[in-house]
């Protein structure tokens, strides 16, 4: 049981700190030029609602919009269901289990640039292992700076090439810590694999699905270095995502007033989102 | 039974191509690079290595890298410590609000936040210091390091604190000699991931650096764009910036798992 002490405060004090002032003051720095236009010098005029309108109504973050929630869609139907199938196949103990797991878990430890580099170098299309094997191999004629198509491939291969070894950390998580005697009772009832995974395996797993799904639904919803340095948004705009585009607004253009107001705009996106999923998630535990 | 790991032997070697490629690349001339497709390096060279550990603008980038990614984790797991006890042991006004909005911060897109940093962190005239990326970096791996250490103390029974009031310890030598060692594989997995974001971020850390803290990874990006194609070199440093995790991940490997497993939503 806790006990009700107030003074437990003294010991969250650093923290809230340090936090405030990492998000409340650019916070408001942001909500500050959402408001307000500026023509440099430090003069500003109150704008009211204007950029929040003009932003909504924009075609251009629409489509960004589109792109991000298209990216993020892909990414979790592909990475969930991956990551949870290699889990299952994994060795539950003995000297293949840290093996595999450092290994696994080495893409995630790579700088996020340095992953872009990585990936444009191997699909180059005359010199990289994948461009070359793609073009000169199987004869498919792949170039990722040219073919939106390609670009999107790429970009989502990366991504699961990324970030699948979360889930499978997770998920294996969430196996090891079923104890054997579920699987010996499911035995002698004559279960098949299928109704293990359904009913002893996947429930056991919810805590850390949710957890998976809320992260790979944040990182890859907020994703900007990696598909940066790979394709730059191009072809033309067609990996142009959310947060390159927020980028090329607020330090390309320097129109810092739409820029906040998108930042907003987008953080709520978030928000809201992530709670509607933790909600939805966790329903069926309150009743 | 044997089938099955099939799957994860094809997996990690999915995740091995690219890596290998880097690799293969860092110890391959730029002549060879571009005069053609070659699966292992024809004229080992280790020239680009060389060129980056006896640059001082390549190898100081990976002394500011460490700097401020240490700095980072010390502060990170020193403040996230009492309050993880605070949110685990104790009830108070606001515990429940103050957790979530911790978190909420976790899910800010870095975008959003860079040139406010910027200008917070030129105000208080730490703009280029090591001490601006590691306070930046805060704001995601404090929230993330209270949420694990939160689920790692849960898992300690209250009747340890209630012993050692008992046997006399007063509150800061309990914490530090009994309570911290019995959880010392939740610090390391806190830390684990401190590093591991702080290690990987880009965007804030360049955005908060000029010259003389700036990250190997920014380093990077300018001779991808200055220096034309030097394929190599980039790959040669792309390839170090790899090892650091690979041995912070080897000394938490029979951690992970867990750590991820003990935290709460």
């Amino acid at each position: 049981m806790k006990t009700e002490n107030q003074k437990a405060w003294f010991f969250v004090l650093p923290v809230l700190i340090l936090v405030a002032f990492n998000a409340l003051i650019p916070m408001m720095t942001v909500v500050n030029y959402s408001v307000q236009e500026t023509f440099g010098d430090n003069v500003f005029f109150w704008q009211g609602l204007d950029w929040f309108q003009q932003i909504l109504r924009s075609d251009r973050f629409h489509a960004a919009l589109g792109r991000q929630f298209m990216f993020t869609f892909l990414i979790l139907i592909i990475e969930i269901p991956l990551g949870i199938a290699i889990a299952l196949s994994m060795p539950r103990k003995g000297f293949w289990v840290p093996v595999c797991l450092v290994l696994m878990a080495l893409p995630m430890l790579i700088p996020w640039n340095v992953v872009g580099a990585m990936w444009n170098i191997f699909t180059l299309p005359d010199i990289g292992l994948l461009g070359y094997f793609l073009n000169h191999v199987l004869g498919i004629n792949y170039d990722m700076t040219q073919d939106p198509v390609a670009a999107w491939v790429t970009i989502v291969t990366m991504d699961v090439w990324h970030w699948t070894s979360l889930v499978v950390l997770l998920a294996y998580a969430g196996l090891v810590s079923i104890p054997d005697a579920y699987y010996q009772a499911a035995k002698i009832d004559g279960a098949s694999n299928w109704s293990v995974f359904r009913f002893i395996q996947l429930p056991k797993m919810k805590t850390v699905l949710t957890i998976a799904i809320l992260l790979r639904f944040m990182d890859s919803f907020n994703i900007y270095t990696e598909p940066f340095v790979l394709t730059g948004g191009g072809p033309g705009n067609s990996t142009t995502l959310l947060s390159i585009d927020l980028v090329k607004i607020a330090l390309g253009q320097f129109d810092l007033g739409p820029a906040a107001a998108m930042s907003l705009i987008y953080f709520a996106i978030t928000l809201l989102v992530s709670w509607l999923f933790y909600t939805v998630m966790t329903k069926d535990d309150q009743t | 039974m044997k089938k099955r790991t099939i799957v994860p032997i094809v997996y990690i070697l999915f995740l091995m191509l690219p890596i290998y490629w880097l690799v293969a690349m860092s110890f391959k001339t730029t002549n060879e690079i571009l005069s053609g497709f070659s699966l292992f390096p024809q004229t080992f060279t280790l020239d680009n290595y060389k060129t980056i550990f006896t640059d001082p603008s390549w190898y100081w980038g990976y002394i500011n890298s460490i700097a401020y990614v240490s700095i980072n984790t010390v502060i990170s797991i020193a403040v996230a410590l009492p309050a993880a006890y605070a949110f685990s042991r104790y009830r108070f006004l606001g515990d429940k609000q103050l957790f979530f909005w911790l978190l909420t911060n976790r899910m800010a897109p870095a975008a959003v936040f860079a040139l406010p940093f910027f200008q917070l962190y030129s105000a208080v005239e730490l703009f280029d210091t090591y001490l601006a990326v590691a306070l930046a970096h805060c704001l995601f791996n404090i929230p993330l390091s209270v949420w694990i250490l939160e689920g790692f103390m849960g898992g300690i029974p209250k009747e340890l604190d209630e012993t050692a009031y008992v046997d006399g310890y007063s509150f800061p030598r309990f914490f530090a000699t009994i309570f911290i060692p019995s959880i010392k594989a939740g610090v390391g997995v806190a830390a684990f991931f401190c590093f591991m974001f702080s290690w990987v971020e880009l965007l804030l850390a360049k955005t908060l650096t000029a010259v003389a803290a700036k990250p190997i990874a920014a380093t990077m990006t300018k001779t991808a764009s200055s220096a034309g194609y030097e394929l190599g070199l980039l790959a040669a440093a792309g390839t170090l910036t790899i090892i650091p995790g690979a041995i912070v991940i080897y000394f938490v490997r029979n951690y992970i798992a867990k750590g991820f497993a003990m935290g709460r939503v």
